[in-house]
């Protein structure tokens, strides 16, 4: 039982185990829905979709799997149109009509007749559109009422319906890394937490003062740090230039960076990284650090962290000489892998798709010097971008 | 047991369902979506219509599994045996129960409500896989197994601040409860102000949706933010046309206080305000 169904959800790679296909299948055993499609939907969908990423994902399966349904509910179908066309025989036919039915076996034989040919030719035409009554092979046309009545009652009945709940596929924008908010970043950038206690004992630790003071015999209290978490990130922003289309995004992820770490510095620069970066980009020529102050400054433990689009000519980050707004002594390439020679993780976050990349000489440049530490700036890159930096260290 | 919503709430279908596959099939339901939009309701109002008792557990960042089940108070008993107090001899003097322990306790099936799940320690859920499944957990202090007489409905909310590890998803139902959609906001607002009048609400609810519109919003307002808003446009006693009035230098909502939390989202608006201003000019 819709073995299909779920071998196919596996495929479409929603992460759906055996044990929530016994539980579904439990579920159907005990009754808990009547036989409705819908509420089969809604109930596969509780049993089997556990996060709203996956939501939509199920949706495109559940109505590629079930596309033929429909058909199930030909008994209402054909109710319509009989009420319909009783009426509309009663109005246009007339009594020697009527009499030629009841000669070819009444009004509910013909009405069998007709559930029967609804019957083939739904199946014929499974999914398709094609109505019942055309192609002149009614039976119904001579008795004198137009064949058209039954392509109304069959639209009224199945085609004219709202749109099934599973193609309305209400829940597209919760999938996967399409739209990053602040919220979804900061949810991503959680990943990279690491608690530990440091610095000066000022909580009780209970556990073991009991411990101990069973040891000793007398009151001996424990104290430890509290619980902080140690990351320290150190991020730099590509600022201007092609990185004005990315603004929006970018603040966003500064904002959530902001909230997140509690050890967090930043810096700009522009294109590729060289001797000066900055911190305000309205007086960046005025007040500018040297970069190597930087990598002086802060530990190695630092996460290191790139913001940019990579995207300029690569005679930038080779050649020394080859930046657009100054003549730097030594090429970008080099700040870029004496930063990874100080801090054991850094990784490049991207704004552009990474189908993109290919077309773009720098961004592949830049990926091999981060040795393919580089990540698109989706949720889904954000977090295996987050799980890079906490691997290492 | 069925849950069929209850005259304060409105369930949509399928809620309704994955509330009773969960009541039947005697799984937790885990229920997720965006602020405001009545997760932890939902367990008081299942409360209410099943005619159970809600035992609600609310979970913090410090909050340990061990502590549903059950606690042993060591300082005290420390204390009672310095003191020479005859309670000190039993042990189960010091053990203090938890929610689940209580929950286990009851004679009739109660609704147990672990309320904001995400916000514990990643291990959290971890830890109480196998108490969740089976329904019963050891004492060690005491030697004794814990057995749910019945099993407590479990519902469980989250806000998704965490990743919830896959072994415990797997054992839930999950809900997520989607925006409504106006014919659902309609009846959610009937719901709360059965008196209101029509024009109000179809006048309150475009308001509410352009807001929701807006790009850039930090933080979209929700249902509660919209009863809230609807309360207050009843007291202030703000009319249908006062609300309809399209003049675009009054972008702001009367009372937006209720609608936008965010100091950011009131300077958006009052930029856009703004520019809608200048353009007229």
């Amino acid at each position: 039982m819709f073995v299909n169904f779920f071998h196919e959800l596996k495929s479409a790679n929603v992460p759906v185990s055996l044990r929530e296909y016994l539980t579904l299948l439990e579920a159907m055993d005990r009754k808990v829905i009547e036989d409705k499609v819908e509420d089969f939907y809604y109930l596969s969908r509780s049993a089997l979709v556990k996060d709203e990423r996956n939501l939509d994902k199920f949706d495109r399966v559940f109505s590629h799997v079930f596309k033929g349904l429909d058909s199930l509910e030909e008994g209402d179908i054909a109710q319509i149109p009989e009420e319909w066309l009783k009426s509309l025989t009663e109005k246009f036919l007339t009594d020697e009509e009527k009499a030629q039915i009841e000669a070819l076996g009444g009004w509910e034989k013909i009405m069998e007749e007709l559930q029967k040919r609804l019957d083939e030719q739904e199946k014929r035409h499974e999914g398709g559109n094609k109505w019942i009554g055309t192609g002149g092979t009614s039976p119904f046309g001579a008795d004198g009422y137009n064949p058209e009545g039954v392509r109304i009652g069959q639209k009224e009945g199945r085609h004219g319906k709202a749109v099934k709940v599973w193609d309305k596929r209400e829940y597209k924008n919760l999938d996967d890394g399409v739209e990053l908010g602040t919220r979804n970043i900061k949810m991503a950038l959680r990943r990279l937490r690491r608690f530990a206690r440091h610095g000066q004992p000022t909580e009780l630790d209970l556990d073991d003062t009991i411990k101990s003071t069973a040891h000793q015999g007398y009151l001996d209290i424990k104290m430890v740090p509290e619980r902080k978490n140690k990351i320290n990130v150190l991020i730099f922003f590509d600022i201007g230039g092609s990185m004005d289309s990315h603004i929006k995004l970018c603040e966003e992820l500064f904002s959530a960076a902001r909230t997140e770490f509690k050890n967090m510095e930043y810096f700009y620069f522009h294109n590729c990284l060289y001797e000066y970066v900055w911190k305000d980009n309205k007086r960046r020529h005025q007040e500018r650090m040297e970069t190597w102050d930087v990598l002086h400054k802060y530990p190695s433990d630092y996460k290191v962290i790139f913001v940019g689009d990579a995207t300029m000519s690569p005679y930038e980050i080779t050649y020394a000489g080859g930046s657009v707004e100054h003549w730097n002594e030594e090429p970008g390439a080099i700040w870029l892998e004496r930063i990874q020679q100080i801090y054991e993780s850094a990784i490049w976050l991207n704004p552009v798709a990474e189908r993109h990349w290919e077309y773009t000489p720098s961004i592949q440049v830049i990926e091999q010097v981060f040795q393919d530490r580089m990540f698109p700036l989706t949720l889904e890159g954000l977090d295996n971008a987050m799980k890079e930096l906490s691997r290492a260290s | 047991m069925k849950f069929e919503g209850t005259k304060d709430y409105v369930a949509t279908d399928d809620l309704r369902i994955a509330v009773n596959a969960a009541i039947t099939l005697e799984r937790p339901l885990l229920i997720k979506g965006e602020p405001g939009t009545g997760k932890t309701v939902l367990a008081e109002e299942m409360s209410k219509a099943l005619d159970a008792e809600l035992i609600t557990w609310h979970i913090k960042s410090t909050t340990k599994a061990q502590q549903g089940l059950y606690e042993y108070d060591a300082v005290s008993r420390l204390r009672d045996s310095q003191l020479g107090d005859e309670r000190v001899n039993n042990i189960s003097n010091y053990i203090e129960r938890g929610k689940l322990w209580e929950s286990f306790e009851r004679e009739k099936r109660p609704v147990l409500l672990i309320d904001e799940i995400d916000k514990a320690d990643i291990e959290f859920p971890n830890d109480l896989l196998l108490e969740l499944d089976r329904m019963e957990f050891f004492v060690y202090e005491t030697g004794e197994t814990i057995k749910a007489a019945q099993r407590p409905i479990v519902v469980i909310t989250s806000n998704n601040e965490k990743e919830l590890p896959d072994a415990f998803l797997r054992r839930c139902f999950f809900h997520y409860i989607n925006f409504p959609d106006e014919e659902t906001m309609k009846q959610i607002i009937a719901v709360h102000f059965p008196d209101l009048k029509g024009r109000l609400i179809q006048e309150a609810l475009n308001v509410f949706y352009e807001i929701r519109d807006v790009p850039g919003l930090k933080k979209k307002p929700s249902t509660s933010e919209l009863l809230d808003w609807l309360k207050l446009l009843l007291v202030e006693d703000i009319s249908p046309e006062n609300l309809k009035e399209r003049d675009p230098s009054k972008l702001i909502p009367p009372l937006h206080g209720a609608l936008l939390k965010n100091e950011q989202d009131v300077h958006l608006f009052e930029r856009l305000a703004f520019l809608a201003r200048r353009e007229r000019n």
